[in-house]
């Protein structure tokens, strides 16, 4: 019979090892799933996650979609070290984006350098703000930080819904619910001619440093981590858990809006009823996927970027249904929670009758 | 407005919400948190609805619809009771999970309508005003939420079985010691909570709106949970919330019809705003929170040897 023994320390090849063989057995399925919606299912796999690669723009769109996706995992993943779960980043995204996005239209006359400043801080405050909030009713009131925080990005949503609708509709747009075109002062600058590829990915790069260093060389990174491992020793050690909660909601809703505000004024341009193909819940999967790690998660936001520009290839080349990016998504965390068993706990072989023989 | 069909679209409006908090009332008991709700209603709406549209047949659709419920909920118990996954990740990829499978098996059935399930009819008896149009004219849905919440009321506070998943719930360690099965119990009340979302996913489209819309469930399943939360893990309390919710959905759709210039989007926004304010007020209170909720919640059980 087999059963499984606690580890003393976590094994660190495992944790490497893990996000691997999730990927793997996800790839697996996908040849299923691509079997029973009919399609071929080597063809389809070469479409949805080689072929978009093979190009040079592909590769820089790869880039433009895993910007969001490391802004907002990097930030997630701080406070889901120390278990404050900031489910709500769809939300600050949004935020972000509405806060900046309203910068840039107030000030879309101004032909001023200051105004891209402007437009991103906001950005960030918006998310920030969003942020707060949850963090604020969980340390003054005991809120669950899961439900308001989520419960903040429906309202997010709608806001964002209610001022494209109405306020900031663009009079000169045809009825359609979106705002003005936003000035080349608002707009974040293009780092590749021909491409998408803008300085929104300069950020994310430098947030997974940053982040970095402050997770393995500061004493602030080292609470969150005690917080998350031993909370009690945490609290002999007189770590303040307010104020943790405070700085990780604070971090991951900045963050959030960062990436929020680099994707309408770097990406779309506009503010529009959407402006994420969900980029904050599939962050969830990959700050999971980076093991919570900065570095890793820089390569698990390229490869569940890699999900989206795949499932838009596919559905263009042979017509398989959008919605297939998202079950992939789910499907590779579900095998990432399974794998992560061998990382914590050790398979041991016992005979059955024998153990209790000697007994 | 009619006063008494106010108090219908409010059942309407509850019932989803009702059954999906009482399934998750007795998977909390058990010391296990499934934040997969969403996931699991979406997976059973469209399970339902399918079936319906293919066998023409509302009563498979019900089936079809809790069993799918049922099957994730199993999946979520596998990982999160052998495989010792972290729960609130499961459950958060139980409803990623459902969200993008419920919208790829329901890209071929969007834009179907179907008949509403049907309502109980006693003839003149349903037709009596008021009384009769409200307690005897709703669909079998509707009554099976009641009969569930008062059994699981009963089943938690009157029954031996009840005070097992309760032990097992505030102290797994000493109910072990006691020979109870843990990882049994805590298996059945998960697949308990998804046969329940099911329900609920099924009642969404077959009865508040027979049709499929993709993410259709727009955090039903999020305010199921924070309803446990706001009932103190009491089924009658639970039952109230559910109500209250329901009123306020309605209450969105009313406002514009009673003449008050209001955006539509800030009417849509008060069910979240108000998940936000019930949570606050109720978890203000630490001791009452204490008092009633599963010691045991959220964290691994592993049988020491």
């Amino acid at each position: 019979m087999f059963t499984l023994e606690r580890r003393v320390e976590q094994s660190k090849s495992w944790l490497v090892f893990s996000p691997i063989m999730a990927i793997a057995l996800t790839i697996l399925s996908g040849i299923i799933i691509f079997s029973v919606l009919d399609k071929d299912p080597w063809m389809s796999l070469y479409t949805f996650f080689i072929q978009p690669l093979t190009t040079g723009f592909g590769f820089t769109e790869l880039i433009v979609k895993a910007t969001p996706l490391i802004l907002i995992g990097v930030g997630l993943s701080i406070g889901f070290k120390a278990n404050v779960w900031n489910i709500g980043a769809e939300g600050q995204f949004t935020m972000g984006a509405i806060a900046g996005g309203g910068t840039a239209l107030f000030l879309n006359t101004q032909e001023s350098f200051l105004v891209l400043p402007a437009v991103l801080l906001m950005g960030i405050f918006g998310g920030i703000v969003w942020g707060m909030i949850p963090a604020f009713l969980k340390t003054k009131f005991n809120a669950n930080e899961i439900l308001t925080s989520l419960m903040l990005s429906y309202v997010a949503l709608l806001i964002l819904s209610y001022l494209v609708h109405g306020p900031w509709r663009d009079p000169g747009g045809y009825n359609f619910p979106e705002s003005e075109i936003f000035s080349d002062f608002a707009m974040l600058p293009i780092l590749l001619e021909g491409t998408r590829l803008n300085l929104g990915t300069v950020f994310a790069l430098l947030s997974v440093l940053i982040i970095y260093i402050l997770l393995s060389r500061t004493v602030l990174g080292y609470q969150f981590k005690v917080v998350g491992l031993a909370p009690a020793a945490a609290k002999h050690a007189g770590f303040d858990r307010a104020k943790l909660i405070w700085l990780s909601m604070i971090i991951s809703g900045g963050l959030a809006g960062l990436a929020g505000i680099s994707e309408v004024s770097g990406t779309i341009g506009q503010l529009l009823p959407s402006v994420s193909p969900g980029y904050g819940f599939t962050a969830i999967i990959v700050a999971f996927l980076g093991r919570l790690n900065p570095v890793g998660v820089l390569f698990a936001g390229l490869i569940m970027a890699l999900t989206y520009i795949g499932g838009e290839n596919a559905q263009i080349e042979i017509g398989l249904p959008a919605a297939v990016t998202g079950l992939f998504q789910g499907i590779i965390l579900f095998y990432l929670l399974a794998c992560d068993v061998l990382a914590r706990y050790r398979l041991r072989y016992k005979p059955f009758l024998k153990a209790r023989d000697r007994e | 407005m009619d006063l008494v069909a106010i108090v219908l679209t409010i059942i309407t409006a509850s019932t989803p919400l009702l059954l999906a908090a009482t399934g998750e009332l007795i998977t909390e008991k058990s010391g296990v948190l499934n934040l997969g709700v969403e996931g699991m209603m979406l997976i059973g709406a469209i399970t339902a609805f399918a079936t319906t549209t293919i066998t023409n047949s509302a009563v498979l659709g019900v089936l079809a619809g809790a069993a799918a419920g049922t099957s994730m909920a199993c999946v979520f118990g596998i990982l999160v009771l052998i495989f010792l996954a972290n729960q609130v990740a499961t459950g958060l990829a139980l409803t990623i999970f459902g969200i993008g499978l419920s919208a790829l098996v329901g890209t071929g059935f969007v834009g179907i309508a179907l008949e509403p399930l049907p309502k109980l009819d006693l003839g003149p008896i349903s037709a009596v005003p008021v009384i009769g149009q409200i307690l005897l004219g709703q669909d079998f849905l509707v009554y099976l939420s009641f009969f569930m919440v008062v059994l699981v009321a009963y089943f938690l506070s009157k029954t031996r079985l009840g005070l097992i998943l309760r032990a097992v719930g505030e102290s797994h360690d000493s109910a072990h010691a006691l020979g109870y099965p843990v990882l049994l119990v805590r298996f059945l009340a998960i697949l308990f909570g998804g046969f329940m979302c099911g329900l609920a996913g099924s009642y969404l489209s077959l009865a508040y709106t027979p049709l499929w819309a993709e993410n259709m469930t727009a955090g039903r399943g999020w305010i199921a949970v924070a309803l446990v939360v706001f009932g103190t893990w009491r089924a009658g309390r639970v039952a109230l919330g559910a109500y209250l919710f329901g009123a306020i959905t309605i209450l969105q759709l009313h406002v514009q019809g009673w003449g008050l210039e209001i955006a539509s989007q800030f009417m849509s926004m008060l069910p979240y705003l108000a998940t936000i304010v019930v949570l606050v007020i109720i978890s203000r209170d630490g001791a009452k929170i204490r008092l009633n909720a599963p010691q045991s919640i959220g964290k691994a059980f592993t049988p020491s040897r």
